[in-house]
């Protein structure tokens, strides 16, 4: 064996196979390093590009074949995430009767739904011939089914400072009158065009001096027993379209409706329309809600 | 010789397989919504020939009592649907792809000859760029369509908050017909275009996922992507050079 290494470069050479490069010369002992060489970036760039089937090297059958596999390993591969994503929403824990993502995202839609809100827009309003006869009847949890009861009722006021105080429904009468016919919306997904009649919310703010409690964030309304219960957001609750209603079609409101006084809301869903309101309080934290409980958003918004 | 082209950008495949599932999504919760007041029937006259929807289909697919659910679901993945389908529009602007997709003055007569070529009335069909006629009026439609679902979602969702758009679909119970009616073309559109996915055959479907396709002859390669603009010397003059050739692997769907 000649001392010589021989090289690719003197194609004439008729010297040892070419295993022999692989043989080196005496040479002073290699650095310490890694053992073998790095390889160029031109070669490393070819590999990639073959890897993902771009290379010129490849023919047109190869490259279809690679960017094919990669492509659809991919697109099973998110595919399987996004399957096991959507049990993983399914199947979670639940806040208030409803999967605990999808209730963060909720609280979340109502944050900018608020945005929204504003006291100039009003719900339409109809001539009072529009309004129906036989107003539709859902629900009836916590109603007072009594005529005695009901001439008995009072409406207890909680304040700011924790004191209560009654009203009834002719200290009510007397304050001024308002009346609306609107269509109401069920959360269901039926309307149906009422007509109501009451003193306004912000009317009986404005009379019985609840400006300290309106300061607040919350209005929580429920019936005298405690059977069904609401939460609003003051803005929604001192709406100019909100009433605290005693009558429907011009006459006093009947049991099934909520007598002797309900809350008509048009900013919300029926659900927040609470029949037979026995008391109220108010409050900066989320008082209670009869239907949030059961999975609804909390806002109702509309 | 076979050739690797571009077909589909990435950005446009991720926005189509994105919407695939959230709109199944939004389907089925809307479906868990409806079911608390099915109140739509198809009528003639005054005979009713379909009520939306017969109770088996309810217990079958588990729809009954899951009205909070149903909303839940709805009003969180609304947020993916409107901003996928925002974006998507967005990117068909800026990338100049829209010029593939939005029909022009003689799609229509195309799409109309399409139609016979797919009822095997005509032995050719019109020559096309990436998309047909038929293909450009259905995926622009389907855009639109999109717009209306999420404008009659918001006019049925703060129909106080936003009244002039719920008074511009003629009320809230309209808005919510159109929502509705919206769906069921969502449906049709699903069962057509699968058909024909399958009919287009492979090379069509894989352009979908892996983006390129595979074109056999040189000058095919003229039909596809932006080099159409780009004459080449030895383009004919004359319309543009399109294949007339109905065999085509770009008669995609």
């Amino acid at each position: 064996m000649e001392n010589k290494p021989s090289t690719n470069e003197d194609p004439q050479s008729s010297g040892p196979p070419p295993e022999a490069a692989q043989t080196p010369p005496p040479q002073p002992a290699p650095p310490p390093g890694p053992l073998r060489p790095k390889p160029s970036r031109a070669a490393l760039r070819e590999a990639l590009l073959k890897a993902v089937g771009h290379s010129d090297q490849q023919s047109v059958e190869q490259q279809i074949n690679r960017r094919t596999f990669i492509a659809f390993a991919t697109w099973f591969t998110l595919g399987a995430a996004a399957w096991k994503s959507w049990f993983l929403i399914k199947d979670a824990a639940q806040s208030d009767g409803v999967q605990t993502p999808l209730r963060k995202a909720l609280n979340v839609d109502d944050k900018i739904f608020k945005h929204a809100f504003s006291n100039d827009h009003l719900v339409k309003t109809f001539p009072k011939s529009a309004a129906a006869r036989n107003v539709r009847y859902n629900s009836g949890i916590g109603l007072i089914t009594n005529s005695t009861d009901t001439a008995n009722w009072k409406l207890a006021v909680t304040t700011a400072d924790n004191r209560t105080f009654n009203i009834s429904i002719d200290d009510l009468r007397q304050l001024p009158k308002s009346e609306l016919v609107f269509e109401f919306k069920c959360i269901e997904g039926w309307s149906q065009i009422s007509w109501w009649g009451g003193v306004k919310f912000s009317d009986f703010v404005q009379q019985y001096g609840l400006q300290k409690e309106t300061a607040l964030d919350y209005v929580g309304l429920s019936t005298p027993d405690d059977k069904y219960y609401v939460g609003i957001d003051t803005p929604s609750a001192l709406h100019p379209q909100t009433l605290l209603c005693y009558e429907m079609n011009g006459q006093p409101l009947p049991i099934r409706h909520g007598a002797p006084l309900r809350l008509i809301i048009p900013v919300k869903y029926g659900v927040k329309n609470l029949k037979c309101v026995g008391k109220m309080f108010f409050s900066n934290d989320r008082p209670r809600d009869y239907w949030f409980e059961r999975g609804y958003d909390y806002y109702c918004g509309l | 010789m076979k050739k690797i082209v571009p077909k589909h950008p990435l950005a446009i495949r991720w926005m189509h397989w994105i919407n695939f599932p959230v709109l199944a999504v939004m389907i089925w919760s809307g479906l868990l919504i409806y079911w608390a007041n099915d109140v739509y029937k198809l009528h003639l006259g005054h005979t009713v020939i379909f009520g939306f929807f017969p109770e088996s289909f309810y217990k079958k697919l588990h729809l009954s009592f899951r009205l909070a659910e149903g909303m839940a679901f709805h009003f969180v993945f609304m947020w993916v649907f409107f901003l996928n389908g925002l974006i998507y529009v967005l990117y068909t602007l800026v990338s100049g792809e829209w010029r593939y997709l939005f029909p022009d003055r003689h799609s229509f007569k195309e799409a109309w000859l399409v139609l016979l070529h797919d009822l095997h009335l005509r032995k050719t069909a019109p020559p096309q760029l990436k998309y047909n006629g038929a293909q450009k009026i259905a995926y622009t439609a389907i855009i639109v369509m999109g717009l209306g679902s999420v404008l009659t979602g918001l006019a049925i969702y703060k129909p106080a908050q936003f009244h002039w758009l719920t008074t511009l679909f003629g009320g809230y119970g309209n808005a919510r017909v159109i929502h509705f009616i919206l769906t069921l073309g969502y449906c049709i559109f699903f069962v057509i275009h699968v058909v024909q996915v399958i009919l287009a055959g492979w090379n069509n479907f894989r352009a979908m996922v892996a983006g390129f396709d595979i074109v056999n002859d040189p000058p095919a390669s003229a039909i596809i992507g932006p080099t159409l603009i780009a004459p080449s010397p030895a383009s004919i003059p004359g319309p543009a050079p399109v294949s007339t050739n109905d065999k085509t692997p770009t008669d995609g769907k």
